[in-house]
């Protein structure tokens, strides 16, 4: 019998899922699901879990839509976020979360992702970021480091990886974060934010992917890998007690940036409001 | 003993652990092990019921129960 929570808001009838031994996916999910029940039981939120969406593309973070109880959909490779967008648009009282990959989000859904950014639609899309395509047997995707190997870079990646919550932001995103599959409670935090937050909100955790990305690139198991996250990764609260030097190497677990530009659909319905009202005045002339 | 201990319980699923050893390798107390790739707790315990398995086993195989309503 699984715990509580995992009966309340997975299908356990498709669980144990497939993802591999010690992949990061699992944990990444589980975060989904104790944010969106923190928010069910917020007094000053009081999620509905009837308007929770899951919107998921393809590739092993995808699977996640299937494995999550809640209306959901696995959509096409690349464009969660546009099937998303359709959905917050026809229904902008829906909140709609995307759980998506590194390359599903940032290599062929990468003009979705900009896209969404830019028009600060009030998507919350959580990127489970593992470096690798794993589902196809570890090509490189835009976010594997320069040097690192994978099955289309046997001497090692020449490209740059992109770093998907600085390029969200860049596209004009209003909340971005980072988090990791390590550090739990604040990703739950984060993803929680991002779900409360009326704009476009992108949640890139790093995942851990043992089977190719850890095994090309001789970087342990599982448990190394989250180790090394342990090591590298500093929640918000130490980073910024950290000095310059104690900072270098280390990567931030917190809010990248947060602000409040006015969000897609509600300008939208601004206008359509405006409009009608043009159009009475017209009428009654 | 944990002051928990009595209120809550911790439940492992052994048809749904893969064996990765997250949750070995992180527990604070190393109460747990691995015997044929399952987690399993210790036999003399130390067990503190802190809940970081849980929230940290990919494969939802183990976790704390509540044993009051």
């Amino acid at each position: 019998m699984p715990s509580e929570l995992i009966h309340q808001f997975m299908r356990i009838d498709h669980l144990p899922h497939i993802w591999c031994a010690g992949c990061g996916n699992g944990i990444i999910m589980r975060d989904v699901a104790v944010a969106i029940k923190e928010l069910m039981e917020d007094p000053e939120v009081r999620l509905n879990r009837e308007k929770v969406v899951i919107v998921s593309g393809i590739g092993c973070s995808s699977r996640a839509a299937g494995y999550m109880d809640f209306n959901s959909i696995h959509t096409t490779h690349g464009r969660a976020i546009a099937f998303a967008t359709g959905i917050k648009f026809a229904n902008p009282e829906l909140e709609v979360i995307v759980l998506t990959g590194d390359g599903d989000c940032s290599a062929i859904g990468g003009n979705h992702l900009i896209h969404a950014a830019r028009r600060n639609l009030g998507l919350t899309v959580v990127t489970f970021n593992n470096d690798i395509y794993g589902m196809t047997g570890g090509q490189y995707s835009p976010t594997t480091p320069t040097g690192d190997k994978a099955t289309t870079a046997p001497y090692g990646n020449v490209d740059r990886p992109f770093d998907i919550a600085k390029l969200a932001a860049g596209a004009g995103a209003s909340y971005t974060a980072r988090g990791s599959a390590y550090h739990v409670r604040e990703t739950i935090d984060l993803i929680k934010q991002g779900i409360k937050h009326k704009g476009f909100s992108l949640i890139d955790v790093y995942s851990v992917c043992p089977t190719y990305y850890g095994r090309k690139n001789k970087k342990g198991d599982a448990v190394e890998m989250l180790q090394w996250q342990k090591e590298h990764m500093a929640p918000a609260v130490r980073y910024y007690s950290m000095s310059e030097e104690e900072r270098k190497g280390k990567l931030l677990v917190g809010a990248l940036t947060h602000n409040n530009y006015p969000e897609y659909t509600e300008e939208y319905e601004k206008m359509v409001q405006r409009c009608q009202a043009d159009m009475k005045a017209k009428a009654h002339k | 003993m944990s002051r928990l201990a009595g209120r809550k319980k911790l439940v492992i699923e052994p048809a749904w652990c893969k064996g990765c050893g997250i949750c070995v390798a992180f527990c604070p107390r190393s109460a747990l092990e691995l015997v044929g790739e399952k987690v399993r707790m210790k036999e003399d315990g130390g067990c503190i019921m802190c809940g970081l398995c849980e929230m940290r086993c990919p494969d939802y195989a183990i976790y704390l129960e509540n044993l009051e309503e």
